[in-house]
């Protein structure tokens, strides 16, 4: 029984507000593959399925182990000897109805080796509990395809995330504190006309006590720059200085004592963010000067013809500015001042976002594309986010494991804490190197335990080694992962699962930015680390 | 006789409860399987370097987990289903849970145990059925009840409490619970009365989790301050300066709506009624367009109405599961808990921040130092309400303040019950020294926020 429009909006509400209806569409749209249904594997699966992802497929060739159903929500004890993948679809399916599940019972190696292009048709692929050949093959077969492909795993009490994705870029990253785009420090001509529009010395005590915060900072700004040669308030000592200027503003009563009006308190509050220089930031200057930005052709993403436009814009237009956003906070103001101060923003980010339209629609029609290929809303959008872009490049698999490029700075000074979690990352290295070797994992059996430590230290060695990694991994380390026997307990598994399906979430919607490009987990100390590997 | 029948009763009682804390009906069969419990005999089995101090391996230890731990899982909402989910394939079988919610289409999200047909029936009786059916072996009793229902003989028999609350007034009130349980001999604390408490909570795609050891680690209260109070609008922006679309719900949901009782005398606003919703949403749009106001959407007006907190799945998986480990480990001894606060931030990548929150020397719940209350003998009752609500540290609800004086405990000002606010309102414009109240005396204060009588002390300045 499907959802309607309506239900489905009930449904969904409270993430809705988080991605809105345009995330959720591409939620919809997307087809999601899940190598492994082990437990990480149907955990993060559950977390897509829940939000409402279009379509999933599990590749899979085990069979179902007593084992497997003992950490698995989603495998019942009456599936043990059935395909894995099969069974895993139906109790994944039952959360939602909306979603379309299929299976394939067959090992991703095998698809691999005949039909390396079943992958081709996924918006993303996330491979768990992958032996390294096979992640090392399937990796390549994505990165040459550019199909976002997200790594997982989980071993003993430590969680594995890398993600590989050669570009992604975010418009809407939904920054948490956001600094606000007021330009008191270089007014715009409404903007300006509209502060003259005041006159603070000659209003009524009501009015006074309601002009938004922006315009009294505005006023005081102009007093100060008439008294100190045309200068901003620099260091700490001269926004104190304009802190007391706009206080003995305030009114006062008739015995003297100040009155309490609080829109001045605010503005005194607000001024060291206030007088934040508009300036853009080095993240978006970098995304500016990003090659894709330069060479603007008819295979150009959307992305980079807008932020192509933005730059025109802030060269020409702009006065090395990007578009006015158009949003102010809320203040202590009466409605009128207030909504007409918003307006001035407001309308002013509109004139920007239609002088960066007619930027894009002349570089669409350079490489003879039609101006409707870009929507005037998606221009807006963009435009309201131009401080905000993101662009996340990840190094690819094979770079991470090659000799030549391994990024030995990064391993070796995070190494210099040897308890943290980069001696994890080559704990797990270092365990599929006995995989390789041994065909299978150190420590399963409890008579292994002991005798694998050994083993398992000669492979820590020869990676270290093979990749001239100055470093010491403590034997502790050595034992604990043959302690762990390659288990997968379910509290670690479900944590990864909601990670990994956040990630891929941001993935698919474009909005939040991902992480870049690897993430451990250590459930021992409920700590994480990420690193660019 | 009275005298006779008691110890009966109480042997009886003893032997009952005995009896609850070592197996809770267990008439189902265990379905064991080969290889079930593997994933997680090897932390209980296997020696290791950086397990635990008093951790021993056993094959003991997972029968004790299975058979004898019991665990109170407090909510069945998002973190609830979770929660049951982990510590059940955790090889917890003997797990309640209390929640006195029904089910809303807008849980399906998020909340898996839950299908539309289960709409309006009670939480925690489905996500018991669910945990139970699909797990088997796993008995999961369910409460249809709030947690101030129970008293200490509920509590008192679980091992561990793990919480996945939406309330900060619920959680103070779990934290003043298990801290009465503490028993103090000589002034010592004795370990075998502490009740590890788990606490976790997320909002969007935040969360924290963390361990709390009552009576000797930082408690919900030493730690009051991460939790801000909820701001609300000042009334003056509502009633006739509207700025935003929230302040136009603001003033329909607490201004227009008790003035013009759209759907008949005495009809309160019902946040689940859409009809409500929908008459709110008319009204708003019509105060926004008086103040030429943009945005206000049904969707706005029903998270305003309604306080709507968003939330997606993965947050709660995350945040349960890091508190499922921490019962599994304090459980099995298998490691040293989080120490003891974790934080959770997957808007830009994924970022954590663990640390420990210290106690409060002079924790008003958990310190047993007696508060002091400073006040001039002139000042008024009035004042000594709004200290007890607007302190950061206190953030009490509706405080109800009684005194001992001339022997008698009288009720100085209670708000909760109609008849006894009336009655004792006057005494808010009366001064201390009008009250009878002298220099050092104790004033008891109850309060939604905590189970137990908190004990203040009158230090008059002059």
């Amino acid at each position: 029984m499907a959802f309607t429009k309506a239900s489905k909006d009930q449904k969904y509400d409270r993430q809705l507000r988080l991605w809105g209806d345009h995330g959720q569409e591409e939620l919809e749209n997307a087809h999601v593959c899940l190598i492994n249904s082990t437990a990480s594997g149907t955990e993060i699966l559950k977390n897509l399925v829940l939000p409402g992802i279009g379509a999933f497929t599990i590749v899979d060739g085990h069979k179902v182990s007593g084992e497997d159903v003992g950490n698995n929500f989603f495998l019942s004890n009456n599936s043990i000897g059935r395909n894995r993948a099969q069974a895993a679809t139906e109790l994944l399916q039952e959360l939602n109805t909306d979603v379309s599940g299929n299976f394939v019972e067959e090992s991703p190696e095998k698809l691999l080796d005949n039909d390396p292009e079943f992958f081709h048709r996924f918006t993303l692929v996330i491979g768990v509990q992958l032996p390294e050949s096979t992640c090392l093959r399937l990796g390549s077969v994505l990165w040459n395809a550019n199909i976002p492909f997200l790594v997982c795993r989980t071993y003993g009490l430590v969680g594995y995330m890398r993600l590989v994705v050669k570009e992604h870029t975010v418009i809407e990253s939904h920054p948490d504190n956001a600094l606000e785009d007021l330009r008191l420090d270089q007014p715009f001509a409404e903007l300006k006309n509209h502060i003259q529009s005041y006159d603070l010395e000659g209003m009524g005590k009501k009015d006074h006590s309601h002009t938004p915060w922006i315009i009294i900072v505005a006023k005081y700004l102009e007093k100060w720059f008439s008294e100190h040669n045309f200068q901003f308030p620099k260091n700490y000592k001269e926004k104190e200085a304009f802190k007391q200027l706009i206080r003995q503003g305030i009114l006062k009563s008739e015995k003297g004592t100040p009155e309490d009006e609080e829109n001045f308190e605010e503005a005194i509050k607000n001024v060291n963010t206030a007088l934040n220089p508009t300036k853009i930031s080095s993240g978006v200057d970098d995304i500016f000067n990003g090659e894709q930005c330069n060479d603007i052709t008819s295979q150009t993403p959307t992305f980079w013809v807008m932020t192509r436009a933005v730059r025109e814009f802030v060269h020409n237009d702009g006065g090395g500015n990007l578009p006015v956003r158009g949003s102010i906070p809320d203040m202590i103001a009466d409605s009128e001042k207030f909504i007409t101060l918003q307006n001035i923003y407001r309308e002013k980010a509109m004139q920007d976002a239609s002088v960066v339209s007619k930027h894009v629609e002349s570089l669409l029609q350079s490489v003879g594309k039609p101006s409707e290929s870009i929507s005037e809303q998606d221009i807006k959008l963009f435009c309201k986010n131009a401080a905000f872009l993101r662009v996340v490049r990840c190094r690819s698999l094979a770079e991470e494991y090659s000799v030549e490029t391994v990024n030995k700075d990064a391993i070796t000074s995070c190494m210099d804490s040897a308890d943290g979690e980069m001696v994890l990352y080559l704990m797990l290295r270092s365990v599929d190197r006995f995989y390789q070797q041994h065909s299978r994992y150190p420590g399963v059996y409890n008579y292994q335990v002991e005798e694998d430590i050994s083993k398992l230290k000669l492979c820590v060695n020869s990676l270290l080694q093979e990749y001239s990694l100055n470093v010491n991994v403590k034997d502790d380390y050595i034992h604990e992962f043959c302690r762990y026997g390659a288990s997968e307990p379910h509290t670690v598994a479900s944590f990864l699962g909601g990670s990994a399906a956040q990630e891929a979430i941001k993935i698919i919607t474009r909005q939040f930015v991902p992480f870049n490009n690897t993430f451990i987990y250590n459930a021992m100390s409920q700590t994480t680390a990420t690193f660019q590997l | 006789m009275a005298d006779t029948d008691e110890p009966e009763k109480k042997r009886r009682r003893v032997v009952e409860l005995t009896e609850k804390m070592v197996v809770d009906g267990g008439s189902r069969d265990g379905g064991e399987w080969d290889g079930r419990w593997n994933h997680i005999n090897t932390f209980l089995e296997r020696p290791g370097p950086f397990t635990h101090p008093d951790f021993e391996p056993s094959t003991e230890s997972l029968q004790f987990l299975l058979d004898t731990c019991k665990i109170l899982v407090i909510g069945a909402g998002g973190l609830g289903c979770e929660l049951l989910k982990d510590l059940a394939l955790s090889g917890f079988r003997h797990i309640h849970v209390v929640d006195m919610d029904t089910i809303d289409v807008s849980n399906l999200n998020r909340q898996f145990l839950f299908r539309l047909k289960d709409v309006g029936r009670p939480k925690a009786d489905i996500a018991a059925d669910f945990i139970n059916g699909r797990i088997p072996g796993c008995n999961v009793v369910p409460h249809f009840k709030k947690i101030q229902d129970f008293d200490e003989s509920f509590y008192r028999q679980f091992h561990i409490i793990v919480c996945g609350l939406d309330s900060i007034i619920a959680r103070r009130w779990m934290n003043g619970m298990l801290l009465s349980l503490l028993v103090y001999e000589d002034g010592v604390l004795d370990p075998s009365s502490i009740i590890p408490l788990i606490d976790g909570g997320t909002e969007g795609f935040k969360g924290n989790a963390r361990v709390i050891f009552p009576g000797m680690t930082a408690c919900i209260d030493c730690t009051l301050e991460l939790y801000p109070p909820q701001i609300n609008f000042p009334m003056c922006t509502i009633a006739s300066m509207p700025r935003l679309p929230e302040h136009c719900v603001e003033y329909v949901r607490m201004l227009l709506w008790p003035k013009e009782k759209p759907f008949g005398d005495g009809v309160g606003l019902d946040a689940d009624d859409p009809e409500h919703i929908q008459w709110v949403y008319q009204k708003s749009q019509e105060r926004a367009a008086e103040f030429s106001i943009t945005g206000v959407t049904y969707r706005l007006t029903q998270g305003v109405v309604k306080r709507i907190i968003p939330a997606v799945a993965s947050t709660n998986a995350v945040i349960a599961a890091a508190c499922a480990t921490e019962v599994f480990k304090i459980a099995s001894s298998a490691y040293i808990p989080l120490n003891n606060y974790m934080v959770f931030n997957d808007v830009d990548g994924l970022y954590t921040y663990t640390f420990e929150a210290e106690r409060k020397e002079n924790c008003s719940s958990c310190s047993q130092v007696p508060q002091d209350l400073h006040f001039s003998p002139s000042a008024k009752l009035q004042e000594v309400v709004d200290y007890l609500t607007e302190n950061a540290s206190l953030q009490m609800k509706s405080p109800a303040i009684t005194a001992t004086l001339e022997g008698k405990n009288k009720t100085l000002y209670l708000q909760t019950v109609a008849s006894i606010e009336q009655r004792t309102r006057p005494n808010l414009s009366k001064s201390l020294k009008e009250l009878g109240l002298l220099d050092g005396q104790e004033l008891a204060v109850a309060d939604v926020t905590t189970p137990q009588t908190l004990l203040f002390k009158l230090s008059f300045t002059s």
